[in-house]
C-alpha cells in the first residue's frame, strides 16, 4: 500500500529538487543505409531515421503527462557517420546536413553520432569526418560530434590527438559570434561507451542493435537535499549509503519509464543511464553536493575523496535499482553547467589541474571547460593527451570538452545561456608541450598487471 | 489501475468537494482519501480508480486545478510511486 511519506518524498523530490529524466535516447543503426553514393546514402538515412523516431517526442510528452515526470530531452544517437564516409566518399557535411534536418522534423532537441573512432588508427572516411568536424557543427544547429583517440586495449592515438587541438580550436573560431557553441557539440573521448544517451557524446555503437531506447536520469538536486538533512557529524558510511538509497530510488524511476517508453515504441530497452548531470538551476548542483559532504568549497583538498565516493554510491543505487544500467553511469562534473563549480572557479578554489585530478574518480572528464581564446593547439592537444591518459590507465571513460573562448580572456565569462550555463574563462598554464605533441605516433596500451 | 491525486496549499473551503466533483465528472472512483491541515496548510492525498475513466490523466489534473486553481495540482499514474519505493 502507498503511503503519505513516500507519496509526499516523490513530489518533493520532482517539485523541489529538480529530479527529471534527463533524456531519452533512441539509438538508431545506419549501417543498413551505407551507400556507394552519398545522395542516395543520405535518402535512405532520413526515410530511416523519420520512420523510427517520428513519434519519440510524443511519446516522451505522454509519458510526462502519465507520471507527472519531466522529460527534459528527446534526441537520437546514430552509428558513426564516419563508417558512411567510407563506402560514400564525398563531402562528410552532407551527411551532417540530413542529421540536422531530420532532428529537426522529428523535433528532438540533439541528434549526436557525427563521430569517428581512432583510437588505433585511421581508416578511411576517419580522416576526411575528422577534418571537417568545424565546418559540420557551424553549419548545423542540432548535431552534436565525437572522436575517439583512445582505449585501454589499443592505447592513444597521438595523431589524432593533435588533429583534435587543432579542430576544437576551428571550431569554437568558425562559431565565435555565438558565444563559440560549436565546441560546446564537440568531445574527445578514451574509452568511449557505445550505448551513452548523454550529449554531446552520444553515438550508436557499432555492437548495438539496429534501434534501441537509452534513458537518461538525473537528481544532484535531490542527493543533495538528503544530504542536507543529515547531521553533519554522520560517518561516512552512513553518508554513502544515504546516498546510495537516494540512486536507487531515482533510477527505479528511469527503469519505469524506459520500459514504458520501449513498450509504446516497440522498441527494445537498450539501458539506464544514471548520471548526476548538473543544471545551472539553483541546487541542482554536484558541486553542492560535495560541499554538503563537507567541503569549504567544490575544488579544496578532499574534493577527490569525496568525488570518488560520491560517484561509486552513485553506481551501487544504480545496479540495484535495475538490472540494465549502462552508459556512463556516475557523476558529471560540466563546470558551467553546474552553478557551484561556477562560484568554486570565479573564486580560484577550482582550477583546471584539480578537474582533472577529479576526472580519474568520476564518471566523464573535463567538461564544459572554457579556455582563454588565445589557447595554443598544441595545449588543447596536450590537455586532451592528458586526460585520455587517465582513462586509458584506468580502464574508464574520459573525455574533454573544452571550449576556447575566442577574444576572451582569463577572469572573463563566457554565457552559453540555457543548459550549457555560463562559463569563468580558467588558468591554462603557459609553458609549451608543442614538441611533444608535434612528435606524433602512440601511446602504447598500458600494462594490466603489476599495477602499483 | 490507480492515480494518484495530491492537492497542497492554503485551506480554504470546499477543497475536498470541489476535488471530488472533478473526479466524479470524469468517472473516476475514489477509493482512499487522506488529508491533513498542518499551520493552515492543506495536503490532501486521493487515490482514485481509472479505468473506468473518460479522460486522460492529463484532463483529469487539468479540471482539478480549474476548480481549485489556487492550489498545487499533481495527477500521477501510481506506478511511479510503486515502483520507487517499493522492490
Amino acid at each position: 500500500m502507498l503511503n503519505m511519506k513516500d507519496i509526499m518524498e516523490t513530489i518533493t523530490m520532482i517539485q523541489n529538487e529538480h529530479l527529471d529524466i534527463r533524456t531519452i535516447t533512441m539509438g538508431i543503426s545506419l549501417m543498413d543505409c551505407a551507400d556507394s553514393d552519398i545522395n542516395r546514402s543520405c535518402e535512405k538515412i532520413h526515410r530511416k531515421i523519420y520512420r523510427l523516431a517520428k513519434d519519440l517526442v510524443k511519446t516522451g510528452e505522454d509519458i510526462e503527462k502519465k507520471y507527472g515526470i519531466p522529460i527534459v530531452n528527446k534526441r537520437i544517437s546514430v552509428t558513426p557517420v564516419s563508417l558512411l564516409a567510407a563506402a560514400s566518399g564525398g563531402d562528410p557535411v552532407t551527411y551532417a546536413k540530413t542529421l540536422d534536418h531530420v532532428a529537426k522534423e522529428v523535433g528532438v532537441n540533439f541528434i549526436g553520432g557525427y563521430s569517428a573512432l581512432v583510437h588505433k588508427g585511421f581508416a578511411a572516411g576517419d580522416k576526411e569526418l575528422i577534418e571537417s568536424i568545424p565546418r559540420a557543427l557551424a553549419e548545423t544547429d542540432f548535431v552534436c560530434s565525437s572522436v575517439n583517440v583512445g582505449s585501454t586495449k589499443a592505447g592513444i592515438n597521438m595523431d589524432a590527438v593533435k588533429i583534435m587541438g587543432t579542430v576544437v580550436k576551428e571550431t569554437a573560431e568558425r562559431t565565435r559570434k555565438r558565444q563559440c557553441i560549436g565546441a560546446a557539440k564537440l568531445v574527445v573521448f578514451c574509452n568511449a561507451p557505445e550505448d551513452n544517451p548523454f550529449m554531446a557524446g552520444a553515438f550508436h555503437g557499432i555492437g548495438e542493435p539496429d534501434c534501441v531506447i537509452n534513458v537518461g536520469v538525473s537528481g544532484p538536486g535531490v542527493v543533495r537535499s538528503a544530504l542536507s538533512k543529515m547531521p553533519k557529524d554522520a560517518s561516512l558510511s552512513e553518508v554513502a549509503d544515504l546516498i546510495k538509497k537516494t540512486a536507487f530510488k531515482i533510477t527505479r524511476m528511469g527503469q519505469l519509464v524506459g520500459a514504458e517508453a520501449s513498450a509504446k515504441l516497440g522498441v527494445p530497452f537498450g539501458i539506464i543511464d544514471l548520471s548526476l548531470a548538473p543544471t545551472p538551476a539553483i541546487g541542482d548542483s554536484v558541486a553542492y553536493i560535495l560541499e554538503e559532504i563537507g567541503l569549504e568549497q567544490c575544488g579544496t583538498h578532499g574534493t577527490t575523496a569525496a568525488l570518488a565516493m560520491l560517484n561509486d554510491a552513485v553506481k551501487k543505487g544504480g545496479i540495484m535499482a535495475s538490472s540494465n544500467v549502462g552508459g556512463l553511469s556516475g557523476a558529471f562534473i560540466p563546470v558551467s553547467e553546474d552553478a557551484g563549480m561556477i562560484e568554486a572557479a570565479k573564486a580560484g578554489t577550482l582550477s583546471i589541474e584539480k578537474l582533472e585530478a577529479m576526472t580519474a574518480v568520476c564518471s566523464v572528464g573535463l567538461d564544459m571547460i572554457v579556455l582563454p581564446g588565445e589557447t595554443p593547439a598544441e595545449t588543447i592537444s596536450a590537455i586532451i593527451a592528458d586526460e585520455a591518459a587517465i582513462g586509458m590507465v584506468n580502464s574508464k571513460t574520459t573525455a574533454v570538452r573544452v571550449i576556447p573562448a575566442i577574444g576572451y580572456r582569463e577572469g572573463e565569462i563566457l554565457d552559453f545561456g540555457g543548459l550549457l550555463g555560463s562559463g569563468p574563462i580558467m588558468k591554462v598554464n603557459q609553458k609549451s608541450p608543442a614538441v611533444m605533441i608535434n612528435r606524433g605516433g602512440k601511446i602504447p596500451a598500458p600494462m594490466q598487471s603489476l599495477k602499483n | 489501475m490507480k492515480a494518484v491525486i495530491t492537492v497542497i496549499g492554503k485551506d480554504m473551503v470546499g477543497i475536498l468537494a470541489k476535488v471530488s466533483t472533478a473526479c466524479a465528472d470524469a468517472n473516476a472512483n475514489v477509493s482512499e482519501v487522506t488529508q491533513s491541515v498542518l499551520d493552515a496548510y492543506f495536503a490532501m492525498i486521493m487515490l482514485v480508480d481509472i479505468d473506468q475513466m473518460g479522460c486522460s490523466l492529463e484532463e483529469l489534473k487539468e479540471s482539478i486545478q480549474a476548480a481549485v486553481p489556487s492550489m498545487t495540482v499533481h495527477v500521477m499514474h501510481e506506478d511511479i510511486f510503486n515502483s520507487m519505493h517499493r522492490i
